[in-house]
């Protein structure tokens, strides 16, 4: 006799729509943001946290009971939605906000922890560390201070302990690495290193359409989504003068010397 | 502006990050109080450097095992209470692994946004507001945001590379602050492996050299490149192309979605400069680029590029260099 019943951990995974990180950024003539009529596609710490979760109920069959996407955007972000479910997750949650509104990561953590209370029950949130667009890499570590849960940030490697109550984390460091126990639930947000994402198949693919996506709107929630610091501009960032030439390695070195990188 | 920096330190010594935290805080005009956390060996080992910070008004130390290391689950307890206690208007902080964990938990507690990584600032004391820039898209644009007078407290970390490093002046007067006891701390330290290594870490080396696909192979990548670092004292960096081949360990990616550096020389060995490699170095001060192909897009940022078979420059550079 097992002295608790066998429990079964829930895994609810933050994602976001943007720029696709090869297309070429250009600031818009207005200088109010960037040209956003590009192909966008999942930020790539989200697709390695959507891996994470599959690769977590590979390991640990069916103790991990569910995998929950989740985003927060415009209409076309369903799309995003569809690809994480072909990877394999199972329903997703879709926040719809109007294309020119640009949610700020304490928007969107309060709207996540509005949506983990709305569930209950969530066992682990494993989302990017930073997402390739703002590059603010706060919302993982805010919504562990609105929900007072345990963090671990820039994961590399992630151990669910047998009794499902903790997780073993690697974690990078300035300089190194960092091993830490964190007590479920808690916030995971995910590193590089930590897996590299697959590819969904066609099949799965084709299953992914049948899947259920919840729409919700930031009403629903009572969350306000307006943001509070002002964007005054955004600008091109300062032209480096390149192409400089040298024909061959003593030239090189001689460039080194005048810029007093080696000595004279 | 009353502004409160999260001081930094390993080994008895003041990070360089939060040298440039310390030029940014000053900057705002106003008074800086310093706060410095760890158990009690480690911060009697680097107060009194602290103390001598320029810039500072006051120094607070509070000490106790539960910060060593600082936790974002201990510290943002602390730091909530310092900042009730007092008139703070600013919260800053180097944007370090450590303190980028700690100040958006603390700020979420707040209820503030918070603004990362600023190569930029500047306050206006009629309207309360603070006016920021910041690098978006991997530094492809470049914000500038203005927190206003609504938000009370503007918590912000600080790119090292884009503020001088503060430098010492007079000790100030150091306050002993009770830590906050935290019950039932929910996450635990099992230990910390710095990477030991003779060159130095790829985030902060004024000097490094990267290779990228045209390296072939892994042996020949560290063959190739790693006398050319350790002629230089620099870094080892990759490009995506070359850690996806599996040349090069992750941890030395150099781009959007490796790491972003800014050193005084930058050298591009067989990188032929995609749009995300680009993102990662194209601040750096002075960029060499070696490349057999004459139209890589590396040579459209190069200050020095010469347009040689990698295998046969890069040994020749390195014999020249060691005389």
């Amino acid at each position: 006799m097992r002295p608790s019943p066998i429990s079964q951990l829930r895994l609810l995974v933050p994602i976001k729509r943007c720029i696709d990180y090869a297309v070429k950024i250009r600031v818009n003539g207005s200088q109010t943001g960037v040209d956003t009529n590009v192909k966008h596609s999942m930020n790539p710490f989200d697709e390695i946290a959507v891996e994470e979760a599959i690769r977590l109920r590979e390991r640990l069959k069916d103790q991990v009971k569910s995998i929950k996407v989740v985003t927060i955007g415009p209409a076309k972000a369903v799309e995003t939605l569809r690809t994480a479910l072909a990877m394999g997750a199972d329903s997703a949650i879709h926040v719809e906000v109007p294309e020119t509104l640009v949610p700020e990561p304490i928007g969107v953590a309060k709207t996540l922890r509005a949506i983990i209370e709305q569930e209950g029950g969530v066992d682990m949130v494993i989302m990017g560390k930073q997402a390739i667009d703002d590059d603010a890499g706060q919302t993982g570590q805010m919504l562990a201070g609105l929900l007072s849960w345990p963090q671990a940030t820039f994961a590399s490697k992630i151990d669910v302990q047998a009794d499902l109550k903790s997780i073993e984390v690697t974690r990078e460091i300035d300089g190194g690495l960092e091993n830490m126990k964190c007590r479920l639930p808690a916030i995971i947000t995910t590193d590089l290193r930590l897996n590299e994402p697959r590819y969904a198949s066609l099949p799965n693919i084709m299953k992914a359409k049948k899947k259920p996506i919840q729409k919700l709107t930031p009403a629903d929630l009572k969350i306000d989504l307006a943001p509070r610091l002002e964007t005054l501009k955004v600008t091109e960032p300062p032209k480096r003068q390149g192409g400089g030439r040298v024909d061959n390695v003593v030239e090189l070195i001689e460039k080194l010397r005048v810029a007093g990188i080696v000595a004279s | 502006p009353n502004s409160l920096l999260l001081i930094e330190y390993r080994g008895g010594e003041i990070d360089s990050g939060t040298l440039s935290a310390l030029t940014a805080a000053t900057s705002l005009g106003g008074q800086v109080t310093g706060l410095i956390v760890g158990n009690s060996e480690e911060v009697d080992g680097v107060v009194e450097k602290a103390s001598k910070l320029k810039g500072l008004n006051k120094l607070l130390r509070v000490s106790s095992p539960i910060y060593s290391p600082p936790l974002p689950e201990t510290v943002t307890p602390l730091m909530e209470k310092i900042l009730s206690s007092s008139q703070f208007t600013h919260v800053v902080s180097a944007h370090s692994s450590s303190a980028k964990s700690i100040l958006p938990r603390l700020a979420a507690k707040l209820d503030v946004p918070a603004v990362s990584d600023v190569t930029g600032v500047e306050h206006d004391q009629s309207s309360s507001s603070t006016t920021f820039t910041r690098p978006i898209y991997a530094g492809n644009a470049i914000a500038t945001v203005r927190a206003p007078e609504s938000i009370p407290v503007k918590v912000f970390t600080v790119r090292a590379t884009a503020f001088d490093a503060a430098t010492d002046g007079e000790a100030v007067e150091v306050e002993t602050v009770e830590p906050v006891e935290v019950s039932d701390i929910p996450v635990e330290h099992l230990g910390t492996s710095l990477t030991k290594s003779d060159r130095p870490e790829l985030g902060s080396a004024t000097r490094v050299v990267s290779g990228g696909r045209a390296l072939k192979n892994a042996e020949t990548f560290n063959k190739v490149l790693n006398p050319l670092a350790d002629a230089l004292g620099a870094a080892v960096g990759a490009s995506r192309a070359a850690v996806d081949a599996g040349y090069a360990d992750n941890s030395l990616q150099v781009g959007q979605t490796g790491k972003v550096v800014a050193p005084e020389l930058y050298m591009a060995i067989g990188i032929s400069g995609a749009i995300q490699h680009l993102a990662g170095m194209k601040d750096s001060k002075l960029i060499v680029a070696i490349n057999k192909d004459p139209d890589a897009p590396i040579f459209q940022v190069a200050d020095v590029g010469l347009v040689a078979d990698l295998f046969d420059a890069v040994p020749e550079l390195v014999e020249k260099l060691k005389k």
